[in-house]
């Protein structure tokens, strides 16, 4: 850094380049930006959308039970209504909506002018509005899911389930791959392009927490995807995992999607008090109190919260010592949750305290979370939730704790981060009355089903007698839902109507400290320039700054060559170390979310020619994505910043960010191939002898394939190497000999269970094999697909011993690829001959 | 021991490497006796065995923790220095790394005590 003089610029034309190339399309071509501005104000509007929507449905679900006997709404239409309702709040907006919020916060909050990868930020955005709309859609056809929210079989394997099911299992895979994107997206953008000097220790919290919950998206999503994949195996062929009479068991349906289910409180939790992080000191006027504290329990609750998933499974009938393993870490997660309620009280003790809406939606909020949290301490107790299990205690438990610890804060950061949006405030008066209207309504609805439950009225009854005490209780609770809808509502009005005849206010009405405030809400381009952060509150302790760095003062301030660019620092001490070119606004993100989209969707009503035919037009669009917008050679080496530094314009293997994002992936990859391993050997664990006498692969096939498989990854990595020392022709005969290699072991994996007659609908020890050899096989096949991109770049001369992005990125999976044929064919080869 | 590994790891993992070893116990604690109650004849008919097992894995993984605690202490200075860590050095972000660790380490020992606890009091498969 040197603060000599800078030499004259002329300012305006660099805002006048860094306007154009920022710039949104014009008319309905607006709707191809992959601004994570859009992005994020898109994705935030569907999922309140989405959330309003399953409002509803939770009000009509209040008021079929408001009186006893009522027939407003049939059994069957219930069970869609309540399932529904479960389902979109949980997977359309509780964790969307921390998406949403990351997406358009966190490039402000790092300073940086985008995410790393904007394309994949508005493929994942486009790919759940397309699948919420098609899971939300399918209850005005009388073809919801009507299973409950956790689709257990053997209800949901019946017939009765109907194509509900189905629509719940393909429609939320797919919503589910726009998680995993997101997160790819999270980490690399937390990691990697962070303002300069933004050391880990002068991170925003908000950007600790979501580092944590986007690593444990990419062990909690995997699970409950292969798990979606076993239960649709089942529904589609008869593969009998989840049937006991074939050796299945719907018990590991409950693992799997419980292993999801519980870290997914958290992840729904976590972000929500990072908003309060960020609120909390604000409105106290002074830095927070404990920043390592707050990492410690941002950590500590994201690997405590893997050991919770069997609390959803105290009445199964596994042995005590097991669930009792599970209680002790239920309770040992109280800790780090309550270490985060303490700090901050302890920020507000130490500051002073201006009770603005934000602040009190935030103290509303903690203050129903610690009663859920207190609840949920009860709960983890077995003898305790063996009396509550399945009765409203735990509606009222659950809904203490992901209102407490979600929406109130949600609605906290709506009315703080507003201004933001475009300039304009939210009203004032409008959300403390709303605030006060959801408080009261909530507590009216919500509380009197603890004593509901202890009444034991269950879960899940569309309809109950007079005489059982539970009339009057019901009837108070409807009375509060409707309250808290009318203060929900007063939100929507003030977001929608009230807002437009606002003039513009202030840019940063609370004087709050952190680098987000900076924004100008006209502007797309993020950040004028990028400044060098010193400070945990830059805006508080750099003096000047927002001047400096909006009057284009600081790095990269210009666009010369008409690209978007941000820059990319390192992980711990956030130096600078390249200039990254980042997508524009494009129709591949669309493409492929459409086309993805509709091969769930034509799966889901066995539509195979249709499904056949948008997988192939996926596969170009995602070629046409890669090959246009990835891995450019730039048409220099440097580039100056400004302040007299000069980053390259490209780099490779552990210092790109395309490198992270495959590491990224192939770790949420090699999860949801552990669950299925998983599987293997819960069938192992249950069964005398689990093979159920039938004959397995042999061990000659599966080695064949782990040795072709090994010879293809050794093929890879010498292509790597090869062409960095510049043996191009060498790297080629490499690649196309793994390639070849690879599609043999494919083969040889397949032929395992193929020659030895093994069929996968007689039992469950044929089908998990095929499973598992199907798995190999692939991703041997997506491996063959990199061989050759990679071999196709090189002969287009867009992969060169210089510039060999790709192939450092290839042979990244084929490490992972490696180590799941060798899992593999260990498994399903050896593992039976040695028992 | 205090040469046996770099004065200062120079990276984010170590944040992490009690939670991993709170982790790890726990999955040997819930696999080993899954496995056990499930199919006895493996692992020894005696539920004393798993007891014991259940034992050793947690004395073994309270080490580990106690080390990476020591490492952490060590470069958080030995508490010398007081928090919050907030200057924007090289030295202060290794303060932080190092405290933030010590915290850690603190929490997965007692995650790991928890978890280890059950063992004590329950002497069967009893479901």
């Amino acid at each position: 850094m040197s603060d000599a003089p800078t030499p004259e610029r002329d300012r305006a034309a660099e805002e006048g380049r860094l306007r154009a190339v920022w710039a949104n399309p014009p008319g309905w071509r607006y709707w191809t930006s992959v601004n994570n501005t859009q992005i994020g104000l898109w994705y935030g509007s569907a999922a309140f959308a989405f959330m309003l929507f399953a409002g509803l449905l939770g009000l009509l679900i209040r008021a079929q039970l408001a009186v006893p006997e009522n027939d407003l709404l049939s059994a069957e239409t219930y069970n869609q209504v309540y399932s529904l309702h479960g389902t979109v709040m949980m997977f359309l907006f509780a964790v969307p909506i921390f998406e949403a919020v990351a997406i358009f916060l966190l490039p402000p909050m790092l300073g940086a002018r985008e995410l790393p990868f904007p394309r994949l930020g508005a493929f994942g955005f486009w790919s759940f509005l397309i699948g919420g709309v098609f899971v939300c859609g399918s209850i005005f056809f009388g073809a919801a899911p009507n299973a409950g929210w956790f689709m257990y079989p053997p209800l949901a394997t019946s017939e009765q389930a109907g194509i509900g099911a189905d629509i719940w299992l393909l429609g939320l895979s797919f919503i589910e791959v726009a998680s995993l994107a997101a997160a790819v997206e999270l980490i690399v953008g937390i990691m990697k392009c962070r303002a300069p000097g933004m050391r880990v220790n002068l991170m925003p919290l908000f950007a600790w927490y979501l580092l944590i919950v986007a690593g444990m998206i990419l062990f909690a999503f995997p699970p409950l995807i292969a798990g979606d994949l076993l239960f649709e195996m089942q529904r589609m062929f008869d593969w009998p995992f989840f049937d006991p009479e074939r050796g299945g068991d719907p018990l590991l349906w409950q693992h799997l999607f419980w292993i999801f289910g519980h870290p997914e409180v958290y992840i729904i939790f976590l972000p929500a008090i990072a908003l309060l992080a960020m609120i909390v000191p604000t409105f106290a006027g002074r830095p927070i109190v404990g920043y390592s504290w707050i990492v410690l329990a941002a950590v500590g609750t994201g690997f405590l919260s893997f050991g919770l998933w069997v609390h959803h499974m105290f009445a199964t009938g596994l042995p005590q010592i097991s669930l009792a393993f599970f209680s002790a870490a239920s309770e040992a997660v109280a800790i780090p949750t309550a270490v985060q309620i303490f700090v901050f009280v302890a920020t507000m003790l130490a500051g002073r305290v201006i009770f603005s809406t934000p602040m009190l939606f935030a103290l509303g909020g903690i203050a129903i979370f610690v009663m859920g949290g207190l609840t949920g301490v009860m709960v983890a107790l077995v003898p305790f939730d063996w009396q509550a299990h399945d009765t409203y205690f735990i509606v009222a438990h659950l809904h203490y704790v992901l209102i407490g610890g979600m929406l109130f804060p949600v609605f906290a950061g709506l009315y703080y981060y507003y201004p933001l949006i475009d300039g304009k405030h939210m009203s004032d008066r409008v959300g403390r009355l709303a605030f006060w209207l959801m408080f009261t309504g909530f507590n009216i609805a919500f509380l009197p089903m603890h004593l509901t439950g202890l009444r034991g009225m269950p879960r899940r009854v569309y309809t109950y007698p007079a005489d059982v005490g539970w009339d009057w209780l019901n009837l108070i609770s409807t009375m509060g839902a409707v309250v808290l809808g009318i203060g929900m509502f007063a939100v929507v009005v003030d977001v929608t109507l009230h807002r437009r005849k606002q003039p513009r206010g202030e840019v940063n009405p609370w004087n709050a400290g952190t680098l987000e405030w900076i924004n100008e809400p006209e502007e797309n381009w993020g950040v004028r320039s990028i400044p060098r952060i010193e400070s945990r509150y830059p805006l508080w302790e750099q003096k000047d700054l927002a001047t400096q760095v909006n009057a284009g003062e600081w790095y990269l301030p210009d666009a010369e060559e008409g690209l978007r660019e941000t820059l990319v620092t390192s992980v711990l001490d956030a130096e600078p170390e390249q200039v990254l070119r980042v997508g524009g606004t494009s129709y591949v993100s669309i493409f492929c979310a459409a086309t993805l989209g509709t091969v769930f969707i034509a799966l889901t009503f066995k539509f195979w020619i249709v499904s056949l035919l948008a997988g192939l037009a996926f596969l170009c669009g995602l070629i046409f994505w890669l090959w246009t917008g990835t891995g450019d050679i730039p048409e220099k080496e440097e580039k100056d910043i400004g302040r007299g530094i000069s980053l390259p314009l490209y780099a490779s293997g552990v210092k790109s960010v395309g490198w992270w994002a495959m590491f990224v992936t192939m770790t949420g990859d090699g999860t949801a191939f552990a669950s299925l391993v998983f599987g293997y050997f819960f069938f192992w664990t249950i069964h005398e002898d689990f093979t159920g006498g039938l004959g397995g692969p042999g061990a000659l096939w599966p080695m064949a394939a782990l040795a072709l498989f090994t010879a293809a990854w050794a093929a890879t990595v010498g292509a790597r190497e090869f062409n960095r020392r510049g043996g191009v022709v060498a790297a080629r005969t490499l690649l196309l000999s793994g390639a070849l290699l690879s599609a043999a072991g494919c083969a040889a994996a397949l032929a395992g269970p193929w020659r030895s007659g093994m069929d996968p609908t007689a039992h469950v020890y044929p089908a998990i094999v095929w499973i598992l050899a199907i798995w190999a096989s692939v991703h041997g096949a997506a491996g063959i697909f990199m061989q050759l991109y990679c071999f196709a770049r090189s002969i287009a001369g867009r992969l060169t011993p210089r510039h060999d992005m790709e192939l450092h990125n290839v042979a990244l999976y084929w490490h992972f690829m490696l180590m799941t044929a060798a899992v593999t064919f260990s498994v399903i080869g050896l593992f039976p001959g040695a028992m | 021991m205090w040469r046996l590994l770099p004065r200062e790891v120079e990276s984010l993992w170590t944040l992490f490497t009690a939670s991993v070893v709170w982790a790890l116990h726990f999955l040997a604690c819930y696999v080993g006796a899954a496995i056990y109650c499930e199919k006895p004849g493996l692992l020894g008919y005696d539920f004393v065995n798993l007891r014991i097992a259940i034992a050793a894995v947690t004395a073994l993984s309270l080490a580990m923790i106690a080390l990476s605690a020591i490492l952490a202490w060590r470069q958080w200075g030995f508490g010398a220095g007081d928090p919050p860590h907030d200057d924007p050095t090289r030295q202060d972000r290794l303060l932080f790394q190092g405290y933030a660790t010590l915290l850690l380490s603190g929490l997965s020992f007692v995650g790991v005590v928890f978890t280890a606890l059950p063992a004590l009091f329950i002497t069967e498969c009893l479901r």
